[in-house]
């Protein structure tokens, strides 16, 4: 037997008071973890393969279940850690660059967490969103800087193809294969439902949900899989995607285990070969050229869809977004690093790139100075979690936010981050048909509707706080906002006060 | 009336309605010492074959054919539930061979038992649909 | 101690307006009047006016009133006015020294007329041209701030309870057909001069009463069109909204006003096609310049008044008429006290609008 250098991370707890022998954890775990043991007439679990994604804990009707970090301990190390000793044997075995997925889970400042709110009192009434009318309905697209008027006067609406959202959220980008059928469902009859948009990622639509087009849309990507006519017709908006947060300057990777008939039909590529798409897009190796796709893709829409460019938080994210504001494109979605994946070498994932919060600051900041910020949305995500981040975000400028890992938590992500195995025993992760049905799209979509309608009653008690009654108002109102533990310098970046200034 | 409709496309296989409709039989309030150590004997039961699997239970039938085979009029309907008096079966199992879903079964007292939609138990409401995890068993 | 400028300072107030619409000149005593009964709602630390109509013998050129802290200030900026302007009359601004007002700076005005030439170079039209060059005063001279640069009118304001600072400008040697006044309530100590309100730019000029929500949204929002937020007042922000939207982008004052306070969208689903269309489009491209917070305000401008609550209505603000004299004020006392028999009074509904015009004969007199 060789040398085992990769233990087990986690360890399985069973409370054998409380184990009645259900085996209901050994029918959820798709990494067979959980056996029951003839010779012992008891369950006996087999740690090495525990991914910690609680599925087990989540399902085990008398709680005698819990996963713990093994506490097996290396000598202790401040900077050859654990994980970075772990690194090392991992890759020593395997020849092969670490993958990881979802956000980086490394110890970087969420900004988030040092910005505070403000309210008012006693100069200004705070409002009560039970009792007044309170907004969160905005527009997303390109805006026109003069009026035009007709032969009688009247304005002439010059605003075509806005995207109307009932409240400033939408579902990110993730492709059907990195997600499962139930979990894209999930996501468009929620979208449907609120009066917001989901995002089709790269993978192309399923034939099945050309039917939730106007709450749809459809990305463009590197890899163009599953491009076509109907395809970018199908949609209420297109969006490029030129960056990832978690992956900044890399393509794409879905693994050939992942691509099935459905898949393969839905990308248009062949069935079980890795779909692999390209760093950069071999049409855009500059500005000028992406302002060529923008137009193109309008074309191919008869300029009926407003188009989205997404690209990833890095340090230049300033000057990028201006450019990509004058290349014809109606709204700029920025990822920042945090933002989750469904398979990311983990050296770029946790190394590359800058914070969303910064990053929209800076943007946001810069398209003012050049007198252009209302001519174009800004979308922020990678890394929004909860209704306070959202209002953060606006205040600090942006129109409205993307949210994936969020929406996944909601249909049972439990942050595993082994999506690239494939084996994500939530069904959300997966191509797997028993893993794919675990997750019914009538549950997740409620459980999705619930979230959003949560944090829409939060931001509304927050925007009541402050006396704001449109979120329009709290758009880039970044007085509402002062910070905490942040350097002059941070400050200044986002554009805010210290508490106590 | 409503009833218990399983659908098929969502069943996981977890079987967890069998230990919840075992507990909820129990008469006990602690679902450890319920259940564990012991053979349980659910009101419903995960068939399975390859792919498909669905929970089965009493369908409380419009034309049921063990109330009209019960020798000893022991099973009735009550408010649309397909009920056994336990005082009056004599477990002579003849409601078992006249179920065409095999969803009645021989009790450890001695009497027939099927579910009662959790009517006459302490969930009051069937607690197979509550807790199955992907909404495959429904009360409509 | 920060003063307006370096920080933002929320304040209450009281505002009131006259105007006569057949051009029937008030002398400035009346406003005063009207002000000073809401005594209450001020805390002596700012008061002001804006008389429109005043100046007719100067009515064709740009009327500038300044305060300087020093007389090397006034001299930057003399030289500065006149690289830019024809100067076609100067003076100190009359004052009346009282020991309720103290520590005045140094107070002047200036008709001037753009220098043609530096004009065409400029490529802007008079206002702009105009606009710009109070806009580099106000933000590169060090002790200079022009406070009234509209023409055939101007403003008189200064820290103090605002019946007090008319007696000190000697208003009532003024007459015109429109007034509006503010006495101000600021949350901070000492007032500064320029900080009183009410806040001009050329002929606009702003009185307000409350305290904007929005204000860093329409503030981040309106500086990409070449303004500065010198004072970080609500008033000074509001003001540059009216100007850009009427102004720059010529729209009609009932228009500018669905723009600030737009009607909340469960309304505009409700109304006729081309409402709809309309108020769809301005809440689409303007967004950010939704006004929300509680606010009243009285726009005055050349030939006319506007009065405009928050869509809410979360300050107070009354409405009365007799014959053709029209009478705006947050407390229905400050128009009584002036015209005791009024033939109709109403509180505006939120949101709405009130706007005054000269008539024919009012324009023909006046402007």
């Amino acid at each position: 037997m060789p040398i085992n250098y990769d233990d087990n991370t986690y360890e399985v707890i069973r409370n054998q008071d409380r184990c009645i022998n259900c085996r209901v954890c050994e029918r959820q775990c798709a990494n067979l973890v959980h056996k029951y043991s003839e010779y012992y007439g008891r369950m006996t679990s087999d740690c090495i393969s525990c991914v910690d994604c609680q599925r087990c804990v989540s399902l085990c009707p008398t709680k005698a279940l819990k996963i713990i970090k093994n506490p097996n301990s290396y000598r202790d190390n401040a900077n050859w850690n654990e994980a970075a000793i772990k690194s090392v044997y991992k890759q020593a075995g395997s020849g092969g660059v670490l993958l990881s997925s979802m956000g980086t889970p490394e110890a970087y400042p969420v900004y988030w967490d040092k910005i505070l709110i403000n309210a008012s009192q006693v100069t200004n009434p705070s409002i009560d969103p039970l009792r007044e009318p309170m907004e969160t309905r905005i527009a997303l697209g390109k805006r026109p800087q003069n009026i035009v008027r007709d032969g009688n006067g009247n304005i002439v609406n010059t605003v075509k193809n806005s995207l109307f959202l009932n409240v400033p959220i939408m579902f990110s980008a993730m492709s059907y294969g990195s997600i499962s059928y139930n979990a894209h469902k999930s996501l468009a009859i929620a979208a449907e439902k609120l009066g917001i948009f989901y995002n089709t990622g790269e993978g192309g639509l399923h034939r099945d949900f050309y039917k939730y087009g106007k709450n749809t849309i459809v990305q463009v990507a590197s890899g163009r899989f599953g491009v076509f006519k109907d395809f970018l017709n199908a949609g209420a908006a297109v969006e490029i995607k030129m960056g990832q947060g978690a992956k900044p300057g890399i393509g794409g990777h879905l693994p050939g285990e992942k691509i099935g008939e459905d898949v393969s039909r839905t990308r248009m590529i062949p069935q079980g070969v890795d779909a692999i798409s390209p760093a950069p897009h071999h049409d855009i190796y500059s500005i000028e050229d992406l302002r060529q796709l923008v137009y193109s893709l309008k074309e191919a829409t008869n300029y009926k869809k407003p188009v989205i460019v997404k690209i990833a938080a890095v340090h230049n994210v300033a000057a990028i977004a201006s450019g990509v504001a004058r290349s014809g494109a109606d709204i700029i979605a920025i990822d920042g690093f945090r933002g989750g994946t469904g398979a990311a070498p983990t050296r770029i994932r946790d190394n590359v790139g800058i914070p969303i919060e910064l990053a929209l600051a800076s943007v946001d900041q810069r398209l003012r100075e050049e007198g252009i910020r209302n001519e174009i949305s800004l979308v922020a995500g990678g890394s929004i979690r909860n209704s306070a981040d959202i209002v953060k975000a606006i205040a600090l400028g942006a129109d409205a936010v993307y949210i994936a890992t969020g929406a996944l938590l909601a249909l049972g992500c439990h942050l595993c981050r082994s999506c690239h195995l494939g084996k994500c025993n939530w069904g959300i992760a997966t191509q797997n048909p028993d893993l794919v049905k675990r997750l019914n799209p009538e549950t997740g979509s409620e459980r999705l509707v619930n979230l959003i309608t949560a944090w829409t009653h939060e931001i509304e008690e927050m925007m009541g706080g402050m006396g704001i009654n449109s979120i329009e108002a709290l758009k880039g109102n970044r007085l509402m906002l002062r910070g905490v533990g942040m350097t002059q310098k941070e400050l200044d970046i986002l554009g805010i006060f210290h508490a106590g200034e | 009336m409503k009833k218990i409709y399983v659908r098929e496309e969502w069943c996981l296989k977890c079987r967890l309605c069998e230990y919840i409709c075992a507990f909820a039989n129990s008469g006990c309030g602690d679902i450890v010492a319920a259940l564990k150590d012991k053979p349980i004997m659910p009101r419903i039961t995960v068939e399975e074959e390859g792919k498909i699997s669905y929970a089965v239970s009493c369908r409380h039938c419009d034309d049921a054919l063990c109330v009209k085979g019960c020798i000893s009029g022991a099973i009735s309907r009550v408010d649309g539930v397909v009920t056994i008096d336990k005082n009056k079966c004599v477990g002579c199992c003849t409601c078992i061979l006249s179920c065409p879903y095999g969803a009645i079964a021989y009790g450890a007292d001695g009497t027939a038992t099927k579910c009662e939609l959790c009517v006459q138990n302490a969930g009051g409401s069937p607690m197979c649909v509550k807790y199955c995890p992907n909404r495959a068993i429904v009360l409509e | 101690m920060l003063k307006e400028g370096q920080i933002r300072i929320p304040s209450g107030c009281a505002i009131s307006g006259i105007i006569n619409k057949d051009g029937k000149r008030i002398d400035g005593g009346e406003i005063a009047r009207s002000i000073a009964v809401m005594h209450d709602r001020s805390n002596g630390l700012g008061g002001g006016f804006a008389g429109y109509g005043i100046y007719p013998e100067y009515k064709d050129y740009y009327a500038f009133h300044i305060f300087y802290t020093d007389v090397a200030a006034k001299q930057a900026c003399e030289s500065f006015i006149e690289g830019h302007f024809d100067i076609i009359n100067l003076s100190k601004i009359p004052v009346r020294k009282i020991p309720e007002i103290t520590d005045e700076p140094l107070i002047w005005r200036y008709f001037v007329a753009p220098l043609p030439t530096k004009l065409h170079d400029s490529q802007l039209d008079e206002n702009e041209f105009t606009l710009r060059c109070v806009f580099t005063m106000n933000t590169k001279l060090k002790g200079v701030y022009v406070f009234s640069s509209g023409k055939n009118m101007g403003v008189f304001k200064a820290v103090g309870f605002p019946e007090d600072v008319a007696r000190f400008y000697k208003l009532d040697e003024y007459s015109g057909y429109s007034w509006v006044a503010h006495g101000r309530y600021p949350t901070n100590t000492p007032g500064w001069w320029g900080g009183a309100h009410p806040f001009a730019i050329l002929d606009f000029s702003v009185v307000h009463n409350g305290e904007i929500s929005s204000y860093d949204a329409n503030r981040r929002f309106i500086e990409m069109f070449g303004y500065k937020c010198t004072l970080q007042t609500d008033t000074e922000v509001i003001t540059y909204i009216w100007d850009y939207l009427i102004r720059r982008l010529k729209l009609t004052m009932t228009e500018a006003a669905e723009v600030i306070a737009a009607p909340f969208w469960e309304k505009i689903k409700t109304m006729p096609d081309a409402d709809r269309e309309r108020l769809t489009y301005f809440r689409t491209v303007y967004p950010s310049l939704l006004v929300t917070g509680p606010f009243s305000i009285i726009v005055g401008f050349e030939g006319g008044l506007l009065a405009l609550n928050d869509r809410l209505k979360l300050r107070s603000m009354v409405v009365g008429e007799k014959n053709d004299t029209v009478y705006i004020a947050s407390e229905e006392c400050a128009i009584r006290e002036i015209e005791p028999s009024l033939d109709r009074v109403w509180a505006p509904v939120g949101g709405e609008p009130v706007i005054v015009k000269l008539n024919q004969t009012g324009e023909n007199k006046c402007l």
